[in-house]
């Protein structure tokens, strides 16, 4: 500037702030931007980075680009820069903005990359009101790939993927994003300005300055939409193009404010400070103070070389997973080596349901029980699908009146009783699991009841049932003792 | 430490946090979900951000955004949903960002089931996404190095900037076993390379793009010292009794848990066995497998998967011993039984005889 | 020098090195003070060119320019300087 002139005049609009002085990341041009001349990316950005000087946010802003025309946001803005994959930008902003709150992140993406291919990050991210600011560039055309259809393309608009015009029965109608964000409850902000003559410029300007306050002032989230001019694939000059933009586009895309909460909208609460490092262990219930000591004490000798291989099976809400559950934890109660392991998924659900367990005093090689030692069936196609597994010298103890005939295996002993009908006399036939628990228990003598009583404590944690189990599995310990007269 | 009886899907959230884990991006999916569940639970109670995304492809971006702006994070999946974060991990390996990525694999291809499987080991071991890049693999086979290989997958990943995968299958996810938890967590730190919307990281970039091509290839090739550094220095195997072993059996996860039981019961029978249990399956322990083909015999793989770890193990022997494979898929596991009984079979056969043929060992 | 004549509101600058001819600003500008020059930039442009009186400081061109910089405009800072005051600015633009 002339001397001349700083005696007189002062810049009212010049070069942003925000952007670098030099753009040192580009190859070469370093002065100019890579956009086409009169691409409505540049005035897009302009805006964008006005209003990041305007809010004296340069410090606090991430910039999230997209891929398109607008991938190297990175080389002119003077702020954080991420770069994200196509479509992606909205999801990237959504993990920057969710661990660094106190940060200004803002999501510029072209419409490929927004109302295409990241048509559901941008939805969600919407739908969550995610505390972010979105420029959306709309220029009805992939621009960056050679001028594709785009899915804001106009109907009837040639492009290098409708050569005959978008056809809306082949390629259906151009996707208002606007419109279909501001269906949903969370946005604070939506609009859809122009670039198509000075008025619309100037009412675009402000209104991305306002969608950057907006997270400012923590209000949530905000989207801009710009109909902007693209001269090289519109096959006109920069100034055709605007007009087009103005007399063509906003036909279909009318400009206006589709959503307003500004004012009713709460700012958001700061996140709570984080709790202090040495009490993590304690939150995750992992501390070493908080959990119990074990009863091993109680572990009996004569079980020294221990190595239980049970099987659990009948149908979900049988109690199945947790019989095995309770014995696994009392094993471990009594310092013994343990595994539980079910079946899962839909199984849990409905149908049958199974378990494997292992309890040993050496190190347990495979969690796999394919020969148990115990089977405890609690009903019949329980029993038939794993009755052959059994291996000799072991046991099954089976939920039923009378043992099928055809089931009987050489040198494997049964206990069959109605285990669920007499738990229904007990109190409850849901306790049925705990008295084919009391009878395993009494069968194999590895725990002890100080185990038992230690396990149930930490597995079921509603009261009414303790009294009920305990009494459960001594009936099921005497049905096994009667079983042996 | 005391021990506590968990599932090893649980074990791994409680391991990430207390290594300094923050951020959670997730989407539900089984065998898989439960690390979700307990990430719900627990990481905002450890002051992190849970979210369930909208899909697994944005699941990975989120956990891309989260590593970019400096906070330690993990996602969790089975084999559909990993192969949905495929291109989401080829940026990040191209962005040279950390993360931490579970793999609770299931029955596929497809749909498939959600059995245990172990089918994803191409996808996950040798890149699933576009693009030269390895992820560092980790595959635990217990509740225990659930926690532990979790803890060290963070390590790892913070030091190579690189995704780490945990590759484990429904099994091992889904069962309850003792295990003990470090008692002191580690402290959140934000690397220097981050971009946290402060003045000091406003020069920082994170991105891969690299349209000039010698700048492309400058890039690949520091990605690529980076993996042979691994390779050097990260792999790790487990060996049990290969120490006189004629027959090594090798196979990971649930599977080196089962071999260890069948040798255990073929030792008894005399026969001369030992297993050789890959920890990491990237970098592979192609080291390990060279030095017992000087003494081993015949190397036998057994897989949950259609020979996909075999590939692995007859490029480390590179032909130096003959390698007999066995394997169950669909959700079928091979049994102790089955492997006990074709390992005696191949005993009965006579063995090749073993000529110490060093040239070609030292050739691979 | 310029405040000795009737001085316009505005001023406007075009950084030919960055001006890519686009005719944008030539078209937004209210009184019609720009124009695309005869020559061509080292780039091959007709870049942007101030018709030298007559800007108004409105910025219109500026918000209409994709380029960051390749305008800047200027607005006089106050018109009713006095003489004296002028005199002040002359000696201390002098002593820069």
């Amino acid at each position: 500037m002339s001397s001349e002139m700083i005696a007189e005049y002062e810049v009212s609009h010049g070069k942003a702030k925000a952007f670098y002085e030099r753009y040192e990341r580009k190859d070469e041009l370093q002065h100019q931007t890579h956009f086409c001349p009169g691409c409505g990316h540049g005035q897009t950005h302009k805006m964008l980075a006005k209003a990041i000087d305007e809010l004296g946010i340069q410090n606090r802003t991430i910039l999230v680009g997209p891929v398109g025309c607008g991938v190297f946001t990175y080389y002119y803005y003077d702020v954080g820069n991420i770069s994200a994959a196509h479509g992606r930008a909205t999801a990237v902003a959504t993990g920057v903005k969710r661990s660094r709150p106190e940060s200004i992140v803002i999501d510029y993406q072209g419409d490929g990359d927004l109302a295409a291919i990241g048509s559901a990050e941008i939805l969600h991210a919407a739908n969550r009101g995610e505390h972010i600011t979105v420029i959306f560039v709309n220029n009805a055309i992939y621009s960056m790939t050679g001028g594709q259809l785009a899915p804001t393309t106009l109907l009837g608009q040639k492009t290098a993927t409708s050569p005959e015009g978008r056809n809306a029965a082949n390629e259906g109608y151009p996707l208002h994003v606007c419109e279909l964000l501001a269906t949903l409850e969370a946005p604070v902000y939506i609009e859809r300005v122009g670039l198509g003559d000075n008025k619309q410029i100037m009412q675009a300007a402000r209104a991305i300055k306002r969608a950057v306050e907006n997270q400012v002032r923590g209000l949530g989230f905000s989207l801009i939409e710009v109909l902007s001019p693209c001269p090289t694939l519109f096959k006109m000059t920069p100034v055709e193009a605007q007009r087009w933009v103005r007399d063509v586009m906003e036909k279909t895309f009318p400009l206006g404010v589709f959503r307003d909460r500004t004012k009713e909208a709460q700012p958001r609460a700061l996140p709570e400070a984080a709790p202090a490092l040495d009490r993590i262990p304690q939150i995750l219930g992992v501390a070493n103070e908080d959990l119990p000591e074990g009863n091993p004490a109680v572990h009996d000798e004569t079980a020294a070389d221990l190595d239980l291989a049970v099987r659990v099976a009948g149908f979900g809400g049988q109690g199945v997973l947790l019989l095995g559950e309770v014995l696994a934890e009392a094993g471990l109660d009594a310092g013994l080596e343990v595994s539980w392991l079910p079946s899962y998924g839909p199984e849990m659900r409905s149908g049958t349901s199974n378990c494997h367990v292992r309890l040993a005093t050496r190190v347990i090689d495979s969690p796999m029980v394919t020969n148990p030692d115990v089977l405890v069936a609690m009903n019949e196609p329980a029993l038939r699908k794993f009755v052959k597994s059994v291996h000799a010298g072991g046991w099954i103890l089976y939920n039923g009146e009378e043992f099928p005939a055809d089931c009987e295996q050489p040198g494997v002993q049964v206990l069959a009783c109605p285990f669920t009908e007499i738990a229904d006399a007990l109190g409850n036939a849901r306790a049925g699991n705990m008295l084919m628990l009391g009878a395993l228990l009494e069968m194999t003598g590895v725990l002890r009841d100080v185990n038992i009583d230690a396990a149930l404590k930490r597995l079921v944690k509603n009261p009414r049932w303790t009294e009920l189990n305990r009494r459960a599995i001594e009936r099921g310990r005497e049905l096994m003792r009667e079983s042996r007269l | 430490m005391r021990k506590q009886l968990m599932k090893g899907n649980e074990a791994i959230v409680r391991s990430a946090i207390l290594a300094g884990c923050r951020a959670f991006y997730g989407y539900p999916i089984t065998p898989a979900s439960e690390i979700a569940e307990a990430a719900a639970l627990y990481m905002p109670r450890a002051g992190g951000v849970f979210l369930q995304a909208e899909s697994e492809v944005a699941a990975i971006n989120m956990i891309y955004g989260a590593a970019g702006a400096g906070v330690r994070s993990m996602t969790a999946s089975s084999g559909p949903g990993i192969s949905l974060m495929q291109e989401g991990i080829s940026y990040m390996a191209g962005a040279e960002l950390p993360c931490v990525i579970a793999d609770i694999t299931r029955g596929g291809p497809g749909l498939g089931n959600i059995a245990a499987e172990q089918g994803d080991y191409h996808q996950v071991v040798k890149g699933g996404g576009h693009g030269n890049y390895r992820t560092i693999v980790l595959a635990p086979h217990s509740v225990q190095e659930m926690a532990d290989l979790t803890a060290l997958a963070f390590e790892l990943a913070d030091r190579y900037r690189n995704p780490v995968f945990v590759l484990a299958d429904g099994f091992i996810g889904q069962m309850m076993e003792p295990v003990e938890f470090s008692q002191t967590a580690v402290e959140p730190r934000t690397p220097d390379y981050a971009v946290t919307g402060t003045k000091e990281t406003r020069g920082n970039l994170i991105g891969s793009l690299h349209l000039d091509i010698d700048e492309m290839e400058a890039h690949q090739g520091r990605m690529e010292a980076k993996y042979r550094h691994a390779e050097e220095h990260e792999t790790r195997a487990e060996e049990w009794r290969t120490a006189d072993a004629e027959i090594v059996l090798t196979g990971y996860g649930i599977m080196g848990r089962i071999l260890k039981a069948v040798a255990a019961e073929a030792r008894a029978d005399g026969l001369k066995i030992g297993v050789l249990r890959p920890i990491t399956l990237f970098p592979f322990p192609k080291l390990h497998f060279q030095r017992l083909a000087k003494s081993a015999r015949v190397f036998v793989v057994v897989e949950m998967s259609n020979g996909q770890m075999l590939e692995d193990v007859r490029l480390a022997l590179n032909g130096a011993r003959p390698v007999e494979f066995l394997s169950r898929v669909g959700g079928n596991v091979p049994s102790h039984g089955e492997v006990l009984e074709f390992v005696r079979k191949l005993a009965r056969q006579s063995l090749p005889a073993l000529h110490l043929e060093e040239e070609c060992v030292a050739n691979v | 020098m310029a405040y000795v004549e009737k001085q316009d509101r505005g001023q406007l600058r075009v950084d030919v090195e960055e001006c890519k001819g686009c005719g944008l600003c030539v078209e937004a500008c209210p009184p019609k003070v720009i124009a695309l020059g005869e020559r061509l930039n080292h780039y091959g442009y007709r870049t942007a060119a101030y018709k030298g009186t007559g800007c108004t400081g409105c910025g219109i061109c500026f918000m209409a320019c994709p380029e960051p910089g390749a305008i800047t405009v200027m607005r006089i800072v106050n018109r009713a300087r006095s003489v004296e005051q002028c005199m002040v600015g002359a000696s201390e633009c002098a002593s820069n």
